[in-house]
């Protein structure tokens, strides 16, 4: 038989075999929850009462956690985008104007449509009208960028307040509600265009079903196509893809084209699945909240179905939090911003580590 | 200062680089350390000079232990080492170059010299007094991205000299210098080793060595495999022992192709070309490149050539003037039009220019195959890969990232790379930095291919390479260039006197 210590020491031997990389990880985690209680602390709040209030407001009853999920379609579709765009070197934080241009086309199809049309075809319509609208929004900043020579970073941000301003512009304007223009959006869709729900929940599964597919196609494409393999080596090296003879301008503009896309079934689905409407802040910050799981992921598409839906659950989460506990709602985007620095910071120290040890 | 090296370890993951290595160097000694590449004499040397930590081992001076962890341990011991690549700052003056580093280091050196000072005036004076002693001519306030890499060179000896330094590590120093640069840096050691320093001198030429060193030893895979005494053995002896202990076997010269040129046709055609670079424009008159053909592209490094190069490459475009190949012409056509035509392209910057960073061999190469569908075939291009990395010779695995693979065996992929069929291959210092062996295989597979039909442009920063291998050479200088020579009418001392500007 083994003594307790015994045992305890043989399992500190297991501990070993981990490569160092793990505990780098496992204890950034560590001094990011630390950091965010110690916030909460300041703030004069609990951390146990905010962890529960957050558990509460995400998997509390079943109306929460269809928030949850309808949260994460769109959030899906964004990190899959920028899989494709980080792919070919390119920061992409033009995301939130192709979601808000996918969202303003869906609209616009919506409003145009006769009354009396079959709903399955016009929102089927209105999904590829967003796709077309986030498409030609991506391209523009691929445009930009590769003919243009503007940053992408630039260009994005720049196109993101053109969307913005394009929205704004709709609400108040030509497709204000009769009556009063209010932030509160463009007048509702009738129930027959929504996308159908499960019972009086806001979960859609054909949104998701949309989303899980698009994460299939993303990790197929990336992984093991040539395609794939293109935008790997454009965004590793530009000059010497080129030299191979591999169409770098081709593959560029196209991870452009296709985050757009994809960004724009994102605007599609908060319009005929959460919002029944255009409201000014129709992408919820859900690109740039995208852009936060693709940088956590390192880029890797099987990471982004998890980390996708641990933010989605930290963002229905924290809701609640200033009715419940009167607590700051920023404080979500804290305790987002915070896992994802200690991430990075663990990631490079690893590396750091990694290569001292090399060397 | 007196160098004592015993029983060093260090290995990277599987690769032993270095593996029991003891060595003994001599105060007013220089030392060589010779080996093809990857032969582990840089991970060595960096071991020394505190850029790697040793995985084991002891490093004496002057009969005491020291602990070397950081290159500033190593300057501070008395160890200085100049890199292969000059580890500059190009954007800064000459002054700040030679500056650097004092601040920090000063403090600890401080207590052993008493004449530090970070006062420009002083220091400039010190900049002009260590010049003189070695008659290099540095102006303290130029930009140093103006001076040639020789000059660098120089600078750096002299900012590791005014630091203290008793032992000066070489790495390569001879590559991309000009010849009497060359001439200038073996005076200037061969001066440090009589006022009493140690040099090592690391390198994978053997005239370097020979002309250079007092005792050598040479290294293969990460070993000593001999040491031997420089001074007082016939040459050729020498040579020949040396070659064999770094190769363990005999190498031939790949023998050269002859070319009649009555009875082959031409088919690179240039015309009224004119290209502007970005600190010389390039004309050339009328060029005439036949079939089969080697054409050795002389000349100092920036006068010209790699314009001529990229613009044949398809990836400059020429201001004026036209080119045809094979009778097509390609003046201001797509570079995928160029890749068509079958024109290959070899830059001399393989990881910038040539292979993809992160990428492995396998990548590469189901980049580079034609293919039909969407979907990656896995077990066809894996097949291909094995027997190209066979066929090639290449010291790495399918799943190996380019980066981790040596110099040479980076050049033998990047050229495993080129399409079987090819009518022009234009190539950028084709072996700079490969040992021998690597050199020698190239030039064979080169040779082969030009035996077919295929034409080549090269550059080379060194002329036996160029007399070796070329039909007809085109002297380079300040974007103007000769008539086509023929390398059978010129030597060495010929086309140096070409290169400075004499066109015969």
């Amino acid at each position: 038989m083994h003594s307790p210590l015994q045992n305890f020491l043989q399992n500190l031997q297991i501990l070993k075999k981990f490569p160092k990389v793990a505990y780098f990880r496992f204890g950034a985690f560590v001094a990011a929850l630390l950091f965010i209680a110690a916030v909460i602390l300041l703030s004069s709040g609990s951390p146990t009462q905010v962890a529960m209030g957050m558990w509460n407001g995400a998997f509390g009853s079943s109306d929460r956690f269809a928030r949850v999920i309808s949260t994460l379609c769109p959030l899906l579709l964004a990190s899959c985008g920028l899989i494709f765009t980080f792919t070919a070197g390119l920061y992409n934080l033009g995301i939130e104007g192709q979601i808000t241009a996918g969202a303003i086309a869906s609209t616009l199809l919506l409003r145009l449509i006769p009354e009396g049309f079959s709903p399955a075809i016009a929102i089927t319509l209105a999904i590829l009208f967003g796709i077309v609208g986030g498409g030609l929004w991506g391209l523009l900043a691929g445009v930009l960028n590769i003919y243009g020579k503007v940053s992408e970073i630039f260009a994005g941000l720049g196109m993101n307040f053109t969307a913005q301003g394009l929205a704004l512009y709709l609400v108040f304007g030509p497709w204000k509600r009769s009556g009063v223009a209010s932030m509160s959006g463009t007048e509702p869709f009738s129930d027959a265009l929504s996308l159908p729900t499960v019972g009086n929940t806001d979960f859609s599964p054909i949104a998701l079903a949309i989303a899980i597919f698009a994460l299939i196609v993303t990790a197929i494409t990336i992984r093991a196509t040539y395609f794939g393999l293109k935008l790997k080596a454009v965004g590793n090296n530009l000059r010497a893809a080129y030299v191979l003879g591999i169409p770098a301008i081709e593959q560029m503009l196209s991870s452009f084209v296709i985050c757009g896309a994809l960004a724009g079934i994102a605007g599609s689905l908060q319009v005929v699945a959460v919002f029944h409407r255009l409201i000014p802040n129709v992408s919820s910050n859900l690109g740039f909240l995208a852009l936060l799981v693709v940088m956590l992921i390192n880029y890797n598409p099987f990471l982004v179905l998890p980390i996708a839906f641990l933010f989605s659950s930290l963002n229905v989460g924290s809701l609640e939090l200033p009715l419940s506990l009167s607590l700051d709602s920023s404080l979500s985007g804290i305790i987002q911003g915070a896992l994802l620095l200690f991430a990075i910071l663990g990631e490079g120290l690893a590396k750091l580590s990694k290569e001292s040890a090399h060397s | 200062m007196k160098v004592e090296l015993s029983h060093i370890y260090k290995s990277f993951g599987n690769v032993k680089a270095n593996h029991d290595i003891s060595m003994t160097v001599e105060a007013g000694s220089v030392y060589g350390i010779l080996g093809e590449n990857g032969a582990g004499k840089s991970t060595l040397s960096k071991v020394l000079s505190g850029f790697i930590t040793k995985d084991s081992g002891k490093i004496v001076l002057d009969g005491i232990e020291v602990d070397i962890k950081t290159p500033a341990d190593a300057i501070c011991a008395g160890i200085g080492m100049l890199h292969q690549d000059p580890l500059d700052f190009p954007s800064l003056s000459v002054l700040d170059n030679f500056m650097a580093g004092r601040s920090t280091l000063g403090k600890k050196i401080g207590k052993k010299r008493s004449k530090t000072s970070n006062n420009r005036s002083d220091l400039i004076r010190e900049l002009r007094q260590l010049s003189a002693t070695f008659g290099f001519d540095l102006p303290p306030n130029d930009r140093l991205a103006n001076l040639t890499v020789g000059e660098r060179q120089q600078l750096e000896i002299l900012r590791l000299l005014s630091l203290g330094v008793k032992t000066l590590i070489l790495d390569e120093p001879t590559t991309g210098i000009s010849a009497s640069q060359k001439t200038a840096l073996f005076t200037a050691v061969k001066q440090l080793a009589a006022d009493g320093k140690s040099i090592i001198f690391v390198s994978h030429k053997l005239e370097d060595v020979e002309e250079l060193c007092d005792r050598l030893m040479v290294m293969r895979q990460g070993q000593v495999i001999g040491e031997s005494e420089v001074k007082g053995r016939e040459s050729n002896e020498l040579a020949s022992s040396l070659v064999d202990m770094m190769f363990g076997r005999e190498i031939a010269i790949p023998a050269k192709h002859e070319i009649n040129i009555q009875q082959t046709e031409p088919a690179l055609v240039i015309q009224d070309l004119q290209i502007e670079g970005d600190r010389l424009s390039l004309q050339i008159d009328k060029l005439t490149v036949n079939e089969g053909e080697v054409i050795g592209l002389a000349g100092l490094e920036g006068n010209g050539q790699q314009l001529l190069l990229l613009a044949c490459a398809g990836l400059l475009k020429p201001n004026a003037g036209k080119i045809r190949i094979s009778d097509v012409d390609m003046t201001n056509r797509a570079y995928s039009n160029f890749l068509k035509a079958g024109i290959g392209y070899l830059p001399a910057d393989r990881l910038q220019d040539g292979l993809i960073r992160g990428l492995s061999i396998h990548e590469h190469f189901m980049l580079r195959q034609s293919h039909s569908g969407f979907l990656i075939n896995w077990r066809d291009t894996r097949k291909f890969t094995h027997e190209a990395i066979e066929t090639f010779n290449i010291r790495g695995k399918p799943s190996t990232k380019v980066e981790r693979l040596s110099g040479g065996n980076q050049q033998r992929t990047q050229i495993s790379l080129l399409p079987d069929h090819l009518n022009l291959l234009l190539m950028e210092q084709p072996t700079r930095g490969l040992d021998i062996e690597s050199t020698l295989w190239i030039w064979k597979q080169m040779m082969a291919r030009c035996e077919k039909g295929m034409m080549i442009l090269f550059t080379s920063s060194d002329l036996d390479e160029i007399l070796q291998y070329s039909d007809r050479i085109l002297v380079f200088c300040g974007g103007k260039v000769s008539q086509l020579i023929d390398a059978k009418t010129l030597t060495v001392d010929k086309l140096g006197q070409a290169i400075g500007g004499k066109f015969a």
